[in-house]
């Protein structure tokens, strides 16, 4: 995974509360045995609408995406983050993430950026006409027009996403303290 | 050993941890991971590429479900048939190659015990209580009715439990969800998990693992148990449980893949350790009076626009947040609805029984019930009933629930996702309404342009019968 230290380019306005994983992707396009290609796929429905922000030329190698309340919900499809990757989003902004989406999300590099639904409101606004800046390791989203706004990040995350760190290989290097454990169930748990 | 008291989600987390980092984090031992064909063939290809070796197939068990056409699988010659759709047939011949290659256990989709991975697992007696169990699919919440922690996983995360059998996880919150009373005339399990999602909303669970407590989750089966948990991330949740008593017990006994004598005694007693201990706190709790359940039904496109049959659709402009507000006049314009229609007035062209949520055998004896001596209304166009496994499918054949169904214009089709997901042939037209036991009624979902009202099996059933969205109350059963 490459490592991120900032990101700044211009955003797309979605916003749309509860935006489901079948929306980014729908399922129709999961019959895939690799992680490529599936942003042609992506936000099929919306780009099916004319005036659609995804193909308004002026969003044209936008790579955030602002999103609403609840984005990512539904299925826990990791097609939905490989969709977003293969559109060249690096980063999502929202009020609030699903527990799934988030976790897909950062193991492909996608940095989930959660701020109250004002901040988000006043990005939807400013993403209009202006680039957005977001750096990890201040953990702060900036614009052209002097607005500062701090999000939280886990710490472990911020760590992996700034060094571009292999969590398999990281945990596998842990094996002595699985196989330990899995001595301790064959005792306690012989059942399972 | 902490004398704190704990609930049962911290009881079950506290099992497992591997190893606990400063920072709260932990990896955890993951006891059972299911594997179907959609979401595990970039994970496969990840192990492969890496040469990581599948570190337990002895934990693992893979069925193909979301992709299978749920008509004949097997010809007049005997022979299996091939799936037509090209990226279908690949997907699966990829998953029968990788799980050969990594020795995965693997029930194939002719064989008897095949059908959806989340009926499957319980019925097997691979899913346990106390277990942690994983599936690179968000519905893997339903375990959680055997009192087991079991939840939805990327591929990522499904590569990391095969090279690993862990995940590094942070604890999340716990919350309390409390029915108690009298459910009234017609109120099913799906009923009581519409009514809870509609009131605590799509995100209401989010950053929670939800315990279902209360009477009505004590008396009730675990059918209908692992339809509540099944939707548990419908509200946000990764994970729902109900504690394991002696109904998870004698539901499990026997089953094939379930321990066996002594085993099972050490078992039992460990489970019954489990419940949450008396006077523990959750980080949320929120209760709700049974009676206050009636039969309900989504009008629009997330599941938290839930009404009960007897209501209107709803105006927009009724709801306090301006955000909801957007998003409910969207979800009318894509459903076609205006708001005041009453929703019996609603006629449906599509019928689906089936889905990881209500493809069991109660689910069916319920739908049967209502079915039983009427026929399908004149302005149904689709009607599918769909076992969630072999099993089930033999059950009610046994029970001659299939003729039932088939003797008032039903499809009786062969164990699968089918029209929940839309990724198989089955699906709704466009522009076209279905009622539907499934879990999503999403844009496109079932479809594109499809839409969906999320019903109970008896509901369903009521809707076939009627031609329209019916309140189930009003059908007495015809003798």
């Amino acid at each position: 995974m490459k490592p991120i230290k900032g990101i700044e380019g211009r955003a797309i306005p979605l916003g749309l509360k509860n935006c489901d994983t079948d929306v980014i992707i729908p399922a129709h396009y999961l019959k895939v045995i690799t992680r490529k290609g599936l942003g042609k796929g992506a936000f099929e429905a919306i780009r099916a609408q004319p005036g659609n922000v995804f193909d308004d030329p002026e969003y044209a190698g936008a790579n955030i995406l602002i999103g609403g309340d609840n984005f990512g919900c539904g299925s826990s499809r990791e097609h939905a983050a490989w969709a977003l990757n293969d559109l060249g989003i690096d980063a999502v902004i929202a009020p609030s993430f699903s527990d799934i989406f988030s976790g897909n999300a950062f193991k492909n590099g996608i940095l989930t950026v959660v701020l109250p639904q004002d901040a988000v409101d006043r990005l939807l606004e400013v993403a209009k006409t202006q680039p957005i800046s977001i750096d990890l390791e201040s953990q702060m989203v900036t614009t052209p027009f002097q607005d500062r706004f701090r999000f939280e990040i886990d710490p472990f995350r911020k760590d992996c996403l700034l060094n571009g760190l292999d969590e398999v290989g990281m945990t596998l290097a842990q094996d002595g303290m699985i196989s330990a454990f899995e001595s301790k169930m064959a005792t306690d748990r012989p059942w399972l | 050993m902490s004398s704190k008291p704990r609930t049962l989600y911290e009881k079950i987390w506290d099992a497992h941890v591997v190893e606990r980092r400063p920072d709260g984090t932990c990896l955890i031992y993951i006891d059972r991971h299911l594997l179907h064909e959609v979401t595990s063939p970039q994970a496969f290809e990840g192990l492969r590429v890496a040469g990581r070796r599948l570190r337990r197939p002895d934990l693992t068990l893979a069925v193909p479900d979301h992709n299978l056409p749920t008509t004949a699988r097997v010809g007049a010659d005997g022979n299996r048939l091939p799936i037509e759709d090209v990226d279908s047939r690949m997907q699966l011949a990829e998953l029968e190659k990788n799980v050969a290659e990594f020795g995965v256990p693997y029930i194939d989709a002719v064989a008897p015990e095949q059908g959806i991975v989340h009926v499957v697992g319980p019925e097997q007696g691979f899913s346990l209580p106390g277990a942690t169990i994983v599936c690179g699919d968000s519905h893997t919440s339903a375990h959680g009715g055997l009192g087991a922690l079991a939840f939805g996983i990327g591929t990522s995360e499904i590569e990391h439990v095969m090279a690993t059998q862990t995940l590094l996880l942070s604890p999340s919150k716990t919350m309390e969800v409390r029915v108690e009373g009298q459910l009234g005339k017609g109120v099913t399990p799906k009923d009581v998990v519409l009514h809870i999602i509609g009131t605590i909303g799509a995100a209401g669970g989010t950053g929670h693992v939800i315990e279902y407590t209360g009477n009505v989750f004590r008396e009730m089966s675990i059918e209908g148990r692992l339809t509540v948990s099944n939707m548990s991330i419908e509200g946000g949740a990764r994970a729902g449980l109900i504690a394991p008593d002696d109904v998870t017990f004698a539901y499990l006994k026997e089953r094939p893949m379930a321990p066996k004598g002594e085993a099972w005694d050490k078992a039992v007693a460990w489970w019954r350790t489990l419940a949450s201990d008396p006077g523990v706190r959750y980080d949320k709790s929120i209760v709700i009076d049974a009676a206050d359940i009636a039969p309900c039904l989504t009008w629009g496109t997330s599941p938290e626009d839930v009404v009960p049959i007897t209501g209107v659709v709803p105006d927009p402009a009724s709801f306090a947040d301006p955000a909801k507000q957007a998003a409910a006049q969207k979800s009318l314009d894509y459903m076609g609805l205006t708001p005041g229609t009453r929703m019996e007035d609603v006629p449906v062209e599509n019928i689906f029984i089936g889905s990881c949520t209500n493809s069991r055998i109660e689910d069916l004896r319920s739908a049967a019930a209502i079915v039983k001596g009427r026929k399908l209304a004149a302005n149904i166009r689709q009607a599918l009933v769909v076992p969630g496994s072999g099993l089930v499918k033999r059950q009610a054949e046994a029970e001659g629930l299939d003729r039932i169904f088939t003797e008032a214009g039903f499809e009786w089709r062969e164990p699968g996702c089918s029209m929940c997901l839309a990724m198989n042939p089955d699906k709704v037209p466009p522009g076209e309404r279905c009622a539907s036991t499934s879990n999503r009624n999403f844009v496109g979902r079932q479809g594109p342009g499809a839409r969906t009202h999320l019903v109970s099996p008896a509901m369903a059933a009521a809707a076939a019968v009627t031609g329209r969205l019916a309140d189930v109350r009003k059908l007495e059963p015809v003798a």
